[in-house]
């Protein structure tokens, strides 16, 4: 039987194709991603900020610094304003006589903190109903796309505000379990947000659904789960990566907002959003209280977005850039 | 080849309804994809199903791998009907019959390596359970498809159409159905690579006895490969016979204009014959003309073909047609370079 099998073998001219060494479709996005340099600053920026947040504390320590919430008159002058940068306090201090520097450095872990769990949050949640609609489709997928639609038409921000003043009351809402602060900043921020990433998920479920992979798997005796997590999900790692990172920088902007907007993240604890509130009451005697945070910020989001943006084209290497 | 069929077709119909509306759906309308279609498939035997785009090929196939549920009709496999095997049954009655798909881009999933594709048979069956085993039993495969063995941890971009298509055959040999479905499997490869793959699947078929549905646009395909041969118009079945009698004495004008446009090696042949080029489209299936679905198009049409539908029956010459007014030898002769008086 093997031979005539063999025969066939040696007439197919085309088995010299697979002379390239293996390569995962990871590997070649990597590959991809490697040639984009602002994609890889953006990138190395990002893995400096998460070192700065998780080492604030020490670095606070190492630099000499006051500690974020260390409040001092000593460096305010004899009518109340806040002294700029000098060598004792790097950034200046606050109207409270607190180390910008430390507050900014410790900002960076309330950022990332919203920023990834709020995140991952909503791209579980996006994911979840994303996948749903799109794989069982007729009645579930109108429902839940309709319910998406409303939320998209819904006044994001009023709804935060409102949401987040009347959970940042007391014992917070839903019984303690969205208490005042950080709680209730990543919970409106993965409320609103789920819809936009459980929409592109829809739209790539219902694309893949179609392919003849599926009805491979499906003629090969699969259930609906294991075509589900075992031939469609590994086909949407790549753009769940890719929306996330550009759904953090959004995030962070979020929190900052409705921390500038007195909602968020509530004193003593630093948020670059609150600071920035505070500063814009003093930007003409203590400009440094807000150029700091302003520029952490602006250069976070800024990075996140650059990178998500690289991680698209590597992901979807159609548009040929002359680079 | 005994005498016995293993699939039995009986009024098989498949009708996808058109609806409107977003949340209030209403049907208006319906795709007549598969109308009344009845034929049956001997053991060991190779038959080819062909006709134009859209005339409901691919549906059939689906509905004998179950893939879709009819809207009526009967598929016997073995004698019993596919529709009454109860839920637990179902997945082992998924090993007897496996396709092999049109496009080799889209049926290999980009993200599996191609032994994880060759193995998944074995994996959502519990079939050689250990890992070497399991291994084992891929690369044999493999080799019986004519892909290097050692190639078992790449990923399918990695691979030409040709030999994805291999991956697949293999896929479907893995759990040793009795019938394999083999949806235009080379409509998207190079003409190069085409013979290739059917002479693969040829020998697969001589060497492990299987039974073979063969689904194609042409007849030239069809040709070689396949004992008997059914024409699709349509949703219908239009002439069915074994593969010599309808390349010699095709009865139905459809038959008669398909072979007529097949390209004949020899010019001397080509030249005596008048090549009969079918004017118009295929009509929508979402509304087929009346009676004889032909009828527009047919260069033979008469009143009765608006009015009656035509039922499949023996002709004169050996094939089964459904024609009111079949060729005759002479004009078959006239526009098929094969055709040979009786
Ligand atoms: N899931 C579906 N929903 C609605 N209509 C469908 C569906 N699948 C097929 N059809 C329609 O049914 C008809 C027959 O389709 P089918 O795929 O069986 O044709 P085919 O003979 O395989 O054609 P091709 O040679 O292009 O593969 C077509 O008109 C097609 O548009
Ligand atoms: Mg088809």
């Amino acid at each position: 039987m093997t031979s005539t099998i063999d025969l066939a073998r040696e007439s197919s001219s085309e088995a010299e194709v697979s002379g390239i060494a293996a390569r995962t479709p990871l590997e070649l996005f990597w590959r991809r991603l490697k040639q984009d340099r602002v994609a890889m600053a953006a990138l190395v920026f990002i893995l400096l900020l998460v070192a700065v947040a998780v080492l604030a504390p020490l670095l606070v320590k190492l630099t000499g610094q006051r500690p974020p919430n260390d409040q001092s008159t000593k460096f305010l002058d004899e009518f109340g304003t806040p002294t700029g940068p000098t060598s004792e306090n790097w950034f200046g201090v606050d109207p409270l006589g607190r180390s910008v520097f430390s507050r900014v450095l410790y900002g960076a872990r309330v950022s990332l903190e919203v920023a990834i769990i709020a995140t991952a949050a909503s791209v579980a949640v996006g994911v979840v109903v994303g996948m749903t609609a799109g794989f069982f489709r007729g009645f579930v997928d109108t429902v839940l796309s309709r319910l998406i639609d409303v939320l998209l038409a819904f006044p994001i921000l009023l709804l935060a505000l409102g949401l987040a003043a009347a959970c940042s009351l007391g014992n917070g809402c839903l019984g303690g379990l969205i208490k005042p602060g950080l709680t209730v900043v990543i919970f409106v921020i993965a409320f609103v947000n789920w819809t936009y990433i459980a929409r592109i998920i829809r739209g790539q479920v219902l694309s893949l659904r179609e392919k003849e992979f599926v009805e491979a798997a499906r003629s090969l005796g699969a259930s609906n789960g294991r075509i589900i997590f075992r031939e469609i999900l590994p086909n949407l790692v790549a753009p769940i990566i890719v929306y996330s990172t550009l759904v953090i920088p959004q995030n962070i902007l979020f929190e900052a907002a409705l921390s500038f907007l007195g909602v968020g993240v509530q004193p003593p604890n630093p948020s670059w959003g609150a600071m920035l509130a505070d500063a814009t009451e003093i930007f003409d005697t203590a400009w440094w209280y807000m150029v700091f945070p302003g520029v952490a910020l602006l250069l976070t989001v800024l990075a996140f977005n650059l990178l998500g943006d690289g991680l698209q084209d590597a992901l979807n290497p159609r548009v040929e850039r002359s680079t | 080849m005994s005498g016995e069929p293993l699939v039995e077709v009986r009024d098989l119909v498949k009708h996808f309804p058109i609806n409107r509306g977003i949340i209030l759906q209403k049907q208006v309308g319906a795709v007549h994809a598969v109308d009344g279609v009845s034929f049956d498939v001997m053991r060991g035997e190779s038959l080819g199903i062909v006709g134009e785009t859209g005339c409901g090929k691919s549906t059939t196939a689906r509905l004998l791998m179950r893939l879709l549920d009819p809207t009526s009709g009967v598929i016997r496999f073995e004698g019993k009907d596919v529709a009454k095997i109860p839920r637990r049954a179902f997945k082992p009655f998924r090993r007897e019959i496996q396709m092999i798909f049109q496009d080799p881009y889209s049926s290999l999933n980009p993200r599996k390596t191609v032994g994880a594709i060759i193995a998944e048979p074995f994996a959502i069956h519990g079939l050689n359970k250990g890992k070497g085993e399991r291994r084992r039993a891929v690369q044999e495969l493999m080799d019986l498809v004519g892909l290097n063995p050692e190639h078992y941890n790449r990923y399918p971009h990695e691979f030409s159409g040709g030999q994805r298509q291999r991956i697949g055959v293999a896929r479907a040999l893995a759990l040793q159905p009795k019938m394999i479905i083999a949806d235009e499997p080379v409509s998207a490869l190079d003409v190069s690579i085409q013979a290739q793959i059917l002479n693969l699947l040829r020998d697969l078929q001589r060497d492990l006895g299987l039974t073979l549905i063969l689904i194609a646009h042409d007849l030239s395909v069809v040709r070689h490969m396949c004992d008997r041969v059914a024409v699709m118009y349509l949703g219908k079945i239009v002439e069915i016979a074994d593969s010599d009698t309808l390349y010699r004495h095709p009865r139905h004008p459809y038959t008669g204009a398909l072979l007529s446009a097949v390209p004949v090696p020899d010019p001397e042949l080509a030249s005596r014959r008048r090549r009969q080029v079918l004017g118009g489209d295929v009509p929508s299936p979402t509304n087929p003309p009346p009676a004889c679905r032909f009828h527009p198009r047919c260069p033979k049409a008469q009143d009765l073909c608006h009015q009656q539908e035509p039922l499949l029956e023996q002709k004169p010459g050996g094939s089964v047609a459904a024609c009111h007014f079949p060729l005759s030898d002479a004009e078959a002769a006239e526009r098929v370079a094969t055709a040979e008086p009786v």
